[in-house]
Order: C-alpha cells, then structure tokens, then sequence
C-alpha cells in the first residue's frame, strides 16, 4: 500500500498543492505531521467523504448492483416459507411455515436430484478436480517454452466454449449418427451411443468438464508453481532427488496451499454442478439420471410454478453450500494454521 | 591458390531450452510417453473444433460420405441456407448487440467501481463496499429469488435482463478483485503526482491510470465478452419470446432439442443440396466464431490477468 499516506493530504486542490511544493516529497512518503494533515485529520467524516465524492460516484453503480441483484434477492428467499402465487405476490401469499421443507424431504424427485448431484460432484471432485494439477505439471516438466506456450494456448481454448457448442460438438463426435459411431460401423461393430445412456452420463458430465476446464484450471497452479525457490530444486537434485521425488518433495508441498484453498472452494459448490451443462444433455439421457438440485428447481418453480417447494430447495441448498465453506475454511485453519478467509 | 571457402562461422551453442544446468537430460523413454501424452491432449482439445468446421463447409455427398480431416467436397449451401433465412441472422443480431452493449457497460462500471475502491484508508465504508462485494462470491440467492426479482422489475423478455441478469454477473466480483489488484499495483507516486497538480479523480483515472492498465481492460472485456456471447442459462430463462433469442438459446432449439430446421430454411430452393448435419454444424461454427477470432489476440494477455487476480484474491 506504498503511497497511499499521501492521500491523507487530500485533494483539496490548491491548498494541498502549495502545501506539497513547499516540501516536495520525490519518495511519495505520508507527509505525516505537516499543519495541514493535522488539519484535515481532525474534520469531520463528512468533510472526508465531501472529499472523496468523485470515488463515491465510481462506486455508486456498482454497489446498487450488488445490492438489488445479489443482496435483495436473498429476501426473496421468504417465497420458501409461503405458498406462493405470483398473482397474490409476497404480501398476499399465504405463510405455511416450514410446510415446503416437510413436504420436500418425502418428495421422491427431489432426492434423485439429490443423489445425482452427489454423485456428479463425486466424480468431479475424484477426477476433475485433480486433473489440471497432474496437466500442470507436466507442461511445467517441458524444457522449451515455445511448445509449453503452444500447448497452453490450445488447452485454454474450450474454456471459452459455451456449454450449448461443447454439447454440440460432443453430440457430433460421439453420439448415435457421430463420428465415432461411423468408424465403428465401417470396423462392422454395432452403434454405442455415449450421450443417451443414463448410465454412462455421469462419467460423459465428467468428461466434458475435464475437457472444458482442465486447461484453465491449470493457470492457478503454474502461478503456485512459479513461486517455488529454484534453490530447492537444485539443493533437492545435489541431494540425488530425481524428476519424480522431486516433484513429490518439493512441487507437490509447494502448491499444497493453493491445492487446499481450492478445494475449500471447491467443497462449498458440492451441491452445485454446471446447470447448463445438464440442463442441455436431459432430453437426451432422460430426467431420471440428469435430474440435478438446480434443474429440478427450475422445472419444479420457473416452468412448474411450484415457487415455494423449489425456492425451499433452492434456499436449503445455499445454506448447505455456505455452510460447508465455513466448515471447510475451519477445518483447514485447524490443520494447516491457515484458512482462506 | 584457390580461395578458401570463409570458415563457416562457428555457432555459438544456443541454449534452446530452459533446463537448469543441475538437471540431466530427460531419458528417451520419459521424453517419449512425455510427447504421446501431450500430442494425445492437443488431439482431443483440437480434434473436434477441425471436425465440426470441416462439416459445416462438406457437400451434401461429402457428409454422406463421410471423413476424417477433411471434406473431400466443399460447399457454402449450409451456410447459404442459414444466413438466407430468418431465425440465424437475428438471433446472431441480437448476440452481437447484447456481447457489445453488455461488455461495453460492464467494463465500464467494474473499472469505475474498482478504482473507486482502491483507496480504501482514505475514503470511509469502501472497505465495507469492498468486502460487501467479495462476499457475493461465496453465496447465491438461488434461481427462483433471482427469477422473482428481474420478473418483479418487469424485465422479462428485454434485452436488459441478459445484461443485468447476466450468469457471470454483470459486474463479476471475480473481475472486480482482478482489476482492482491491478490498480493498486500501479506506482501510486504518478497518481499522486497528478493529484498534486490538481488533477480531480476522474482526470486522474482517465488521464493516468487507464493508459497504464490497457491490457488488463482487455483481458476483462475478453472474459465479460465471452460471458455474455456463451450465456445460455439467462436467455433460457428470462426471454420466451422467440425473435429476441440469441444465437445460443437457437442452436440449443435446432441442434440438441431437434426442432425441424425447416422453419431456418424459409421457402430456400437449395434444401436438397444441403442435409441437416451440415447445417447444423453450420450453426455451431457461426456461434463460436466471434471466440475463435478474437482468442488468439488476447490470449497471452489473460494468462498475467488471471495470475494477479487469482493469487491475490
């Protein structure tokens, strides 16, 4: 925060300036103790805040943005206690309580969604989570950095692919009239059609997601990567380290920090899988299978206008994700002396 | 005596690689598996993007037929057909205008919002306004507290909800931190010296610390750009009616539901010379096109962009 003692000073304009030629100040240094701090320190908050209006216009629209789109609809969440009717709207609709929780904890649907997130974040947790890791690694092993450049920029590349075009495209490639299907048949084996099966498709989810984020993913742990002291690189090798222990004795515990952090991260989302993602591939595998919390909150309330069981779901869901962070970041302070917030 | 050939200048022995001195040379067995691997990933990554390009430009016999790399026969028909009728080119209108207006507004507020924050000693409750801010990455109202709201304000079925409602958000506390981090980075003594001169906080953002952080403008402009050109989710749900769709929310109706594309066609006389799969593909490239273009431009600008922000956030 080098320089920014200065701005105690203020930007009153000219008495400031005069205040700064008279003792100029190359190193930037808090002009701490002239007169004239002393003066302002002593106005009041208001006369700071009349000072600064120009950063309170800055903030001015993105804080109202933050505050109606991601603040007042949490209040929305009262929708979970009612029996809602957008036409009574919030004030009319009657209040039943905690009904909806009752009603959802028996509500067939609402545990396969369950049980089908679980088991998507399972797997991602299990393969994707650590596959931009082991990708990292590898590219960081490349001695020539033209070719790590090279492969980096093609990794990266699905990351900015929409969902609806990976879905496409997968379709094409692997589904019942894609490529993959025509050269099996030219080989006279019959058609297997990976993106109908539901019981393929948590392992196709899977898939897709390391295909699309793997790259990505990796740019957080190069940088982890990239703080690693040589020195221990080398002093490892002199002591007869190889390639492998090498990278068990020295990467692997220097990234565990940022390896921790992000699967705190990664544990608050557990009730969450790509909803577009799912959402898109449902008329292919069928509900029973692609059934997920946040699709079945929106089928269940946007187009079934069952508001108040699906926002109760949806509410129980960020309570339980929140939850699960903490609990989580705790966890880790315990263990490592250092949480992530 | 015949003049000698000049002594071929002796090649100083460029080190090519990176490789420290203390590291021996990989064994040809680890160097080998290393490159199948790596040849293997950029084979999956790029495979399918050359496949579905190839498609969307093959002949109706050349699909049939099928191919591997490329179409033996080349054609526009598909996108002939596509451009010919009415659905594709609005919907890819009303993309561009909305990746436009909505990159355009967001930069511009986070940036504004960003600077606003950086100095959070001089200027009371920033701090809080910052930390407000963060707070909204760890929790999320929910789908139906969202939908009520943009409902409530009367916004379905208006371009300002696939901004406002936008997924990444319209401005994404994510890119706030990054832009933010970037600004704080800058040597405060050049700020400090225009507000010496006089300089207000507008001209000093403007004048001073918007040249110096081209490049990480860039880098968000990219990311909010590609946000709003992929969205699928806010337009699924917030637009019913048909003719304000982009391009997105079409090829998910035409390509993965399986809706007749007939109704793309509209009364086109070369219908029998295209089959579905290439016009379908047709689509999927127009959709990721503007990406494909701009990526490679940007790209290694986003890699710093992202570091700065993902290690200090």
């Amino acid at each position: 925060m080098r320089g920014l003692g200065v701005r105690t000073g203020g930007a009153d304009g000219v008495a400031v300036r005069g205040a700064e030629v008279m003792r100029p100040n190359p190193k930037g240094e808090a002009p701490a103790g002239t007169p004239e701090d002393r003066r302002l320190a002593g106005r009041s908050v208001w006369s700071r805040i009349w000072r600064e209006r120009w950063m309170y216009l800055f903030i001015a629209p993105g804080l109202l943005f933050f505050v109606l789109f991601r603040y007042v609809p949490l209040l929305g969440n009262v929708v979970a206690f009612q029996d809602y009717s957008p036409f009574l709207g919030f004030t009319n609709s009657a209040w039943v309580g905690l009904q909806n929780f009752t009603d959802l904890l028996t509500d067939r649907e609402v545990l396969t969604a369950l049980e089908n997130t679980l088991v998507l974040s399972f797997l991602q947790i299990v393969f994707a989570f650590p596959a931009p890791i082991a990708l990292a690694l590898l590219l960081n092993s490349l001695s020539f950095d033209w070719l790590k450049r090279i492969l980096q920029s093609i990794v990266y590349l699905p990351h900015f692919i929409g969902w609806v075009v990976v879905v496409s495209i997968w379709t094409e490639v692997l589904g019942g009239a894609g490529l993959v299907n025509q050269l099996l048949a030219e080989l006279g084996q019959g058609p297997v059609n990976v993106m109908t099966n539901p019981d393929a498709f948590p392992w196709l989810v899977t898939a897709q997601v390391i295909w699309k984020e793997i790259g990505w993913n990796t740019i957080i742990f190069f940088a982890a990567i990239s703080m690693i002291s040589p020195q221990l690189y080398e002093s490892a090798a002199v002591d007869g380290a190889g390639p492998w222990r090498r990278i068990w004795h020295v990467t692997l515990p220097g990234i565990s920090g940022v390896i921790a952090l992000l699967m705190v991260l990664r544990l608050g989302t557990v009730l969450t899988v790509g909803f577009e993602q799912i959402i898109l591939q449902q008329k292919a595998v069928g509900a029973e299978a692609a059934q997920v919390i946040d699709t079945f909150v929106y089928y269940r309330g946007v187009v079934g206008g069952d508001w108040g069981l699906s926002a109760a779901v949806g509410l129980l869901k960020g309570v339980i994700g929140t939850v699960l962070v903490l609990g989580a970041n705790a966890a880790l302070k315990r263990f490592s002396g250092q949480g992530v917030f | 005596m015949a003049t000698l050939p000049a002594p071929a200048p002796v090649q100083p022995r460029r080190r090519r690689s990176n490789r420290p001195a203390w590291e021996g040379r990989p064994s040809l067995a680890v160097s080998l598996v290393k490159a199948v691997v790596l040849l293997l990933i950029a084979i999956v990554m790029l495979y399918p993007f050359v496949y579905v390009i190839g498609m969307s430009f093959a002949s109706a016999r050349a699909a049939a037929s099928g191919f591997v790399l490329f179409p033996t026969e080349f054609s526009l028909d598909a996108y002939r057909t596509l451009l010919s009728g009415n659905a594709v080119p609005q919907a890819l209108q009303v993309s561009v205008g909305i990746t436009l207006a909505g990159t355009a507004l967001s930069v511009v507020f986070t940036v504004l919002m960003a600077y606003g924050l950086t100095r959070t000693k001089d200027v009371p409750g920033a701090r809080f306004i910052l930390y407000l801010a963060l707070l909204t990455m760890l929790f999320s109202a929910g789908i139906i507290p969202n939908f009520l709201l943009i409902k409530s304000l009367g916004l379905i079925d208006t371009y300002t909800a696939l901004i406002l409602g936008s997924t990444s958000g319209f401005i994404s506390a994510f890119n706030l931190v990054v832009i933010r981090n970037f600004f704080m980075e800058l040597p405060q003594e050049v700020l400090d010296a225009a507000r010496v001169d006089g300089a207000s906080e507008w001209q000093v953002l403007t004048k001073v610390v918007l040249p110096l952080s081209k490049a990480v403008i860039a880098v968000i402009a990219l990311f909010y750009g590609v946000a709003y050109w992929n969205d699928f989710f806010t337009a699924m749900i917030y637009i019913n009616d048909t003719s304000k769709w982009p391009i997105q929310v079409v090829l998910n109706q035409y390509v993965l539901t399986g809706t007749p594309l007939d109704a793309l066609a509209q009364g086109n006389t070369t219908e029998r010379t295209v089959t579905p799969k290439t016009i379908k593909m047709a689509i999927v490239v127009l959709s990721t096109l503007p990406v494909l273009v701009v990526y490679p431009f940007l790209q290694r600008y986003f890699t710093k962009g992202v570091l700065t922000g993902a290690i200090k956030g």
